[in-house]
């Protein structure tokens, strides 16, 4: 059987759309967690997610409810504990640590199928039911709903918070509104790439689309496309090679177009200005 | 009829005042300069008059209004600091956030919106370098976008926050001559919180000068005077007058400062004494 006819199963139907759902969140918010500075913030909520998913598994097998409560806990969590960059880092250790370990122990106590738990890790794009399908959707239809309405402020608050916070952006609501967003996003991809690989969908499509223009919207574009590449891409080519796992194509993907636009993208320092640069003359 | 009005106005914490019964009254078009060593409440002044901050006691209104948070009545100019290179930003965009940053929404731009931007980045001589990353710009390049950004409102008051410290004499200069030039277009009131007088000597009408405590209204001839400056710090202090600049020593001071060279202060909310430590120049 050829990839090609996988093409007409609902199973592979329903991973290639739960992909794209999935690619068009992370690709939105993605120029967000680089501009803020939140990749760690991103890889701690999506390792307490397995936490939680492992919670889930036990009391209610139910991975996907419990990775999502887990987030959310995560996200009220370093709301509270960090608000300044650096105490947030050291806060989401302490937090990633302790929370690692719970769910290793939860998992211990988990006497289901051997493979729920490496689906939490790495991800189960093939076994996505239809109501995980429209859970997506409706995490996807939330986040692109939230980042819509405060995308400008956001922006504004991300790249310049003394001056947002004297021209009237609630600088601090704003962050919490997007730890959760952050929260919904990040289990929403660990159904497709997993909890540990996360962060190929969350950051690498938008560290790439930095390379090639210092538009926000243009690499806001760029992100949502290049996730897309890599998550449906994933899919096709895991669909064609029938022994490798998609995680492992997606991430490759989301690396490779990374590593292209390192190399081929333009030398930004040169682009948008003039030849003439004396500022005595302008002034 | 002043734009700024403040009235008794005090700052008083657990354990000492910043300031006490303070009265001013700032009118259009007017350069104030406020100096002061760290630490002697020229920021959180600032951040009062922006409607970040309440006063402890006595009343301010700007515009015949207490202040308040993102009004279109005040612009303000932080200092300059340093970008990621990698930031997401254009300089337009950062213009422009003065104008809508504060609206939700996308980014999205009218024609109207683009000509605001376009005339407010021509109004610094922008130009040749306000489609280039915010990043790779120049301390000098991103303080006049800055001035752009805080003007674009057409505010009536420009408050300013140490914008000059970390730019070199010659934009110091530029900036400060930006800065005037606006004040006399368009009336706006200027509020310049420094520590280094020397680069707006020309422009400043009159100078508040906070230590420890105490204050000090007046033209700078009026304020920046031996023995004035000795009655405000309560040591003895020089003012020297050196081609047209003028240089502040304290006696229990190890040497004159250097332009630029004291702390910087990154921390806004800094309420250390440094009563050793006298505004200098060259």
């Amino acid at each position: 059987m050829t990839g090609a006819l996988y093409l007409s199963q609902p199973f592979a139907q329903h991973a290639l759309i739960a992909a794209a759902l999935v690619a068009v969140t992370c690709g939105i918010i993605g120029p967000f967690v680089v501009t803020r500075g939140m990749a760690f913030a991103v890889h701690g909520t999506s390792e307490l997610a397995f936490t939680g998913a492992a919670a889930g598994l036990l009391v209610d097998n139910n991975p996907i409810g419990g990775a999502l409560i887990g987030a959310l806990v995560v996200a009220a969590v370093i709301g509270a504990l960090g608000v300044r960059e650096r105490e947030r880092d050291s806060a989401i250790g302490v937090i990633l640590a302790f929370g690692l370990g719970i769910g290793v122990l939860l998992l211990g106590y988990y006497h289901g199928f051997a493979t729920a738990a490496t689906n939490i890790l790495f991800g189960n794009i093939f076994g996505v039911s239809n109501d995980q399908l429209f859970a997506l959707l409706a995490i996807g239809v939330g986040v692109v709903a939230v980042m819509g309405v405060v995308y400008r402020p956001l922006l504004f608050a991300s790249v310049d918070a003394d001056v947002a916070t004297a021209r009237g952006v609630a600088v601090r609501r704003l962050g919490i509104v997007f730890l959760f967003v952050l929260a919904l996003t990040v289990t929403a991809a660990a159904q497709v790439v997993g909890t540990l690989l996360v962060l190929s969908l969350a950051i690498t499509p938008a560290a790439a689309a930095q390379r090639w223009s210092p538009n926000p919207l243009v690499v806001t574009g760029l992100s949502v496309a290049f996730a897309l590449v890599a998550a449906d891409g994933g899919i096709l080519a895991s669909l064609a090679s029938t022994t490798v796992k998609p995680s492992v194509f997606v991430t490759s993907i989301s690396f490779g177009i990374y590593l292209v636009s390192r190399v081929l993208g333009p030398r930004l320092s040169r682009q948008g200005r003039r030849p003439i640069t004396d500022m005595v003359a302008t002034a | 009829m002043a734009i700024i009005r403040l009235r008794d106005a005090s700052m008083r914490f657990a354990t000492r005042a910043l300031f006490e019964h303070l009265d001013l009254d700032v009118a259009p078009g007017e350069f104030l300069a406020v100096l002061g060593p760290n630490g002697s409440g020229k920021t959180t002044l600032l951040r009062v008059l922006l409607g970040l901050t309440a006063l402890t006691g006595g009343q301010v209104e700007i515009d015949g209004r207490p202040p308040s948070r993102g009004s279109h009545v005040v612009g303000y100019v932080p200092q300059q600091r340093a970008f990621d290179r990698d930031l997401p930003i254009r300089g337009r965009d950062l213009v422009r956030f003065g104008l809508d940053g504060h609206r939700r929404g996308l980014p999205f731009g009218s024609a109207k919106t683009r000509a605001r931007v376009d005339a407010a980045i021509r109004s610094v001589g922008g130009e040749n370098y306000a489609a280039a990353p915010i990043g790779h710009l120049s301390g000098g390049e991103q303080q006049r976008l800055r001035i752009a950004q805080a003007l674009i409102g057409d505010p009536r008051v420009l408050l300013c926050d140490e914008p000059l410290l970390s730019l070199d004499l010659s934009h110091q200069q530029a900036v400060s001559a930006l800065i005037d030039a606006r004040r006399r277009d368009a009336d706006t009131a200027v509020v310049f919180v420094t520590h280094e007088i020397n680069p707006i000597l020309p422009y400043v009408d009159r100078v508040l000068y906070l230590v420890g405590g105490r204050w000090a209204v007046g033209t700078p001839t009026e304020v920046l005077t031996s023995a004035g400056l000795s009655d405000l710090y309560g040591i003895d202090v020089d003012v020297l007058n050196v081609r047209g600049r003028i240089i502040v020593v304290g006696s229990d001071e190890t040497g004159p400062t250097e332009p630029g060279g004291h702390h910087h202060h990154h921390d806004h909310h800094d309420h250390h004494d440094h009563h050793d430590h006298v505004p200098g120049s060259h």
